[in-house]
């Protein structure tokens, strides 16, 4: 549900650009980590919902998931986690710690020909 | 058609406000808690009592999340702490602006420990940095031994996960070792606490970790009068 909220504020920073580029924007993409819990399709949804009458109306949110990442505490190896083997795919041992989870980032923009 | 390449932050505004708030926290030396749980595994309950058993050797106070109504800060304030109610009107967690704002309806300078009780909900609070010094998970025995493996990020993220109401295992096919294991895989280093807050089993052995934490932070002399909000 706390799509909604984020789909706000996905708004506002396309808006923001928008102004500062004089254009209209057309597709924007986006991208956060997978332990940011964002459900991709309540987030469209609720994107699609929030735009109608702005500068984003219609524009098309393209968005990338990333895996999180641990780092594992004996060889130091970094590796992508998997939830169903958690273990350092290059030593095997068990105790890693978890990276911060890639931050939800507005990436890039399209916009319109002038 | 052209591309402009932004790299922005989207949630900013929160996150600014995150680092506000932890550094508010740090000049005071106050650990922060953020409690997290699905609605109705106890939080409440479980704060209530953490209260009345560290009444007299930690000054607690409480930030109450919910959707609707001061119910919970009232139980809390029962229980002796001064507790401020925030009501999200239908959002689904607490931002840290919000929270930002409550620390100034606190006696927050007499305090030794604050805990947030975030709005009842296992996904989405574990998105918002509120400043928080920790954040713990309460998962309750009827909720089911298969939590941590289907709902990952929190207990991931948890400094400590407590699991409560087990006073009533027995009356159900609740699997200790599974949930330890599963909890383990995601973070060898999180305590886990068995506890059951109605019967107080366990209840010690939580309050002196949470002693701890404070006493490591610093340990105010205890006033006298302490606030009846």
């Amino acid at each position: 549900m706390h799509e909604a909220t984020i789909a706000q504020s996905v708004l506002e920073a396309i808006s923001a650009e928008a102004k500062k580029q004089k254009a209209r924007p057309i597709a924007a993409k986006i991208s956060y980590g997978v332990f940011n819990a964002i459900n991709t399709e309540t987030l469209k949804f609720a994107f699609e919902a929030i735009s109608k009458d702005t500068v984003c109306e219609n524009l098309k949110l393209n968005i990338e998931q990333k895996p999180i990442k641990a780092k594992c505490k004996k060889c130091r190896a970094t590796f992508e986690f998997d939830l169903h083997e958690s273990k350092c795919p290059k030593c095997r041992h068990d105790d890693f710690e978890l990276l911060p989870d890639a931050p939800l980032l507005l990436e890039e923009i399209t916009f319109e020909d002038k | 058609m052209r591309k402009v390449k932004v790299r922005k932050k989207i949630l900013i505004a929160n996150e600014e406000y995150a680092a506000k708030n932890r550094a508010f926290l740090k000049e005071r030396k106050i650990p922060c808690l953020n409690v997290i749980s699905s609605p109705g595994s106890g939080k409440t309950t479980l704060l209530a009592k953490t209260i009345e058993t560290l009444r007299g050797k930690l000054s607690i106070g409480v930030i109450e999340g919910d959707i609707q109504t001061d119910i919970d800060a009232q139980r809390i304030r029962k229980a002796g702490a001064p507790a401020h109610q925030i009501n999200t009107d239908g959002a689904c967690h607490l931002s840290a602006a919000q929270i930002s704002d409550a620390f100034h309806k606190l006696p927050i300078d007499r305090l030794d420990l604050l805990f947030v009780e975030n709005v009842g909900n296992l996904v989405c609070p574990s998105t918002f940095d509120l400043g928080e010094t920790d954040k713990i998970a309460v998962l309750s025995v009827p909720e089911g031994d298969d939590k941590p493996a289907k709902y990952p990020m929190i207990f991931a993220r948890a400094a400590a996960v407590l699991i409560n109401k087990i006073d009533i295992l027995a009356a159900t096919d609740f699997n200790i070792k599974k949930v330890k294991a599963d909890i383990s895989k995601l973070n060898k280093n999180t305590k886990i606490f068995l506890v059951s807050a109605k019967t107080g089993e366990g209840m010690k052995q939580w309050c002196d970790w949470l002693e701890n934490m404070a006493d490591s932070k610093r340990k105010k002399a205890l006033k006298k009068t302490r606030p009846r909000q």
